[in-house]
């Protein structure tokens, strides 16, 4: 018994001598952020064709496949006057709550236009509850640099021939 | 007599004042060795790696509610905090923190007084200690709170003999009960080396005595929620934890004083100063040792510890005290 005791102290000595020599495991949080895994599954985003529309329309499907029932889709519909997304919808509110939410990524997967898409930032934290639901304006990231945001106006309503996103089709902003 | 007073009064203000800082910043060492004992990185956000820490945790404290339960005992929950943490500090009147000096002019010994019976006084003041904390419990009027009360006096029963033993080993090798003796004793050599029983009991009673790790059953979280501080918040809960940390140097200082040979160490005799400079070295190396296994070993079962006080603490300090006798009074 009294062996195991000094092998005790020994190993935990080691591990003292290892932190002062190499630094702690652990880093200081907001300072320092740990690196994470490209894949990694963290907040969401929502993500925009080259010539700025948005991708989502509004189908809900990523609703239907969360399992958390963290998502919320109120879809609006797109005119050639003011156009969010290729197709005839476009989701007018979309909100996800992150206090539900379980980072699974069946969003992701579900999206038929891979719309939504989880990124490898870590949520935010918050001080109230409402705080942790995003919303669309939250989600939607920037067009592409010297690109119209959305809305947008049809320049030419006859060029298109399909409902889904068609390269060099070119929108102007409004 | 009034240079005495004035004397004593100058020495215990400094040795209080140093008593607090020494608690203070033992609370961070502990936080900080411990988390390098466990490769974290420890407390870092109050001031510069966390300096300012304790003086944070003192401001929480008090500025949290000072509640005292319903059906508590009042007198006695308000006087416990009080009977654990006097006898503590009054350790330190004894203990000699370097050897005579002269300071603007003045000789004076870096010790508050040197009874002549200092190691009767330490003996008997050490145990007042246990009552605070079994009256503690007891008025809490909380299960917890009175099985940690229980706890704690049953442990320093069987523990308090085998360290007085140690004890009564120390006082036969070198022939005095006055604690500068005892240091000026071990010029030739430590007692750790002439009596290693006896060090190695009272290290362990020591451990035992002050509840540290792996002997802190009086306030064992997983069984007890806090033991017998359960009811206590605010100052009341800082008087204890002070307590704590003031027997954990109050012990170093005993151990180094009685088999590391105090403030002794070479070129003493020139240099008076450096007497200072050892003493601290030793308790803040015993303290570093406590903490150490504090980090290692997990808390013993009750009747482990029972068993060791009773079984082999106790037939050990024995037959060491009666090896020690029979050599002393042979070389006599
Ligand atoms: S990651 Fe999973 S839980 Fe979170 S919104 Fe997407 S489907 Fe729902
Ligand atoms: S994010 Fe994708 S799945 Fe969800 S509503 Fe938009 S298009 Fe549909």
């Amino acid at each position: 018994m009294v062996m195991e005791l000094f092998r005790g102290l020994w190993t935990t000595l080691q591990e003292f001598v290892q932190t002062n020599l190499r630094g702690p495991v652990t880093y200081p949080y907001p300072e320092v952020k740990r690196p994470l895994r490209v894949r990694f599954k963290g907040v969401h985003e929502l993500r925009r064709y080259s010539n700025g529309l948005e991708r989502c329309i509004g189908c809900a499907l990523c609703a239907a496949a969360c399992p958390a029932d963290a998502i919320y889709v109120e879809a609006g519909e797109n005119t050639d006057e003011e156009r969010y997304s290729p197709g005839e919808r476009y989701a007018k509110v979309y909100e996800i709550n992150l206090l539900r939410c379980i980072f699974c990524g069946y969003c992701e997967d579900a999206c038929p236009t891979n719309a939504i898409v989880l990124t490898d930032k870590i949520p935010p934290a918050g001080y109230t509850r409402e705080s942790f639901i995003v919303t669309k304006a939250q989600l939607l990231v920037p067009p592409p640099p010297g690109v119209p945001g959305t809305p947008q106006r049809t320049t030419d309503p006859s060029l298109r021939t399909r409902s889904i996103w068609e390269e060099g089709l070119v929108n102007e902003p409004i | 007599m009034v240079p005495f007073l004035v004397e004593a009064i100058i020495k215990s203000a400094i040795l209080v004042l140093l008593l607090l800082t020494g608690f203070a910043y033992l609370t961070l060492a502990e936080r900080k060795l411990v988390a390098d004992f466990q490769a974290r990185i420890g407390p870092n956000r109050a001031g510069p790696y966390g300096l300012l820490q304790p003086l944070a945790d003192a401001v929480k404290l008090f500025f949290k509610e000072d509640f005292i339960p319903e059906y508590a005992d009042r007198a006695l929950f308000v006087l416990a905090p009080l009977i654990t943490l006097i006898p503590a500090i009054l350790i330190f009147a004894v203990i000699p923190f370097g050897p005579e000096l002269t300071l603007f002019g003045y000789r004076t010994r870096l010790q508050l007084t040197d009874v002549n019976v200092g190691v009767l006084y330490i003996v008997a003041i050490t145990s007042i200690s246990v009552y605070g904390i079994t009256l503690a419990g007891w008025a809490s009027n909380n299960k917890y709170a009175l099985l940690g009360g229980i706890r704690a006096s049953a442990q320093m029963i069987s523990y308090e003999l085998a360290m007085g033993l140690a004890i009564v080993s120390v006082v036969l090798t070198t022939g005095t009960l006055q604690v500068s003796g005892i240091v000026e004793a071990q010029r030739n050599g430590w007692l750790l080396f002439l009596q290693p029983l006896a060090a190695i009991i009272f290290f362990i009673t020591g451990l035992a005595e002050i509840k540290r790790a792996p002997f802190d059953l009086v306030e064992a979280e997983q069984e007890l929620t806090a033991g017998y501080l359960t009811e206590y918040s605010s100052m009341k809960f800082a008087l204890f934890f002070m307590a704590e940390y003031v027997k954990m140097i109050g012990f170093s200082a005993l151990m180094t004083t009685f088999f590391l040979g105090g403030y002794l160490g070479p070129f003493v005799d020139h240099y008076p100063a450096l007497g200072v400079v050892y003493f601290t070295l030793k308790v803040a190396l015993l303290i570093f040792l406590m903490i150490w296994i504090r980090a290692t070993l997990p808390r013993i079962r009750y009747d482990q510890l029972m068993a060791l006080g009773w079984k082999v603490l106790l037939p050990l300090s024995l037959a060491n005290v009666m090896g020690t006798a029979v050599v002393v009074a042979l070389t006599a």
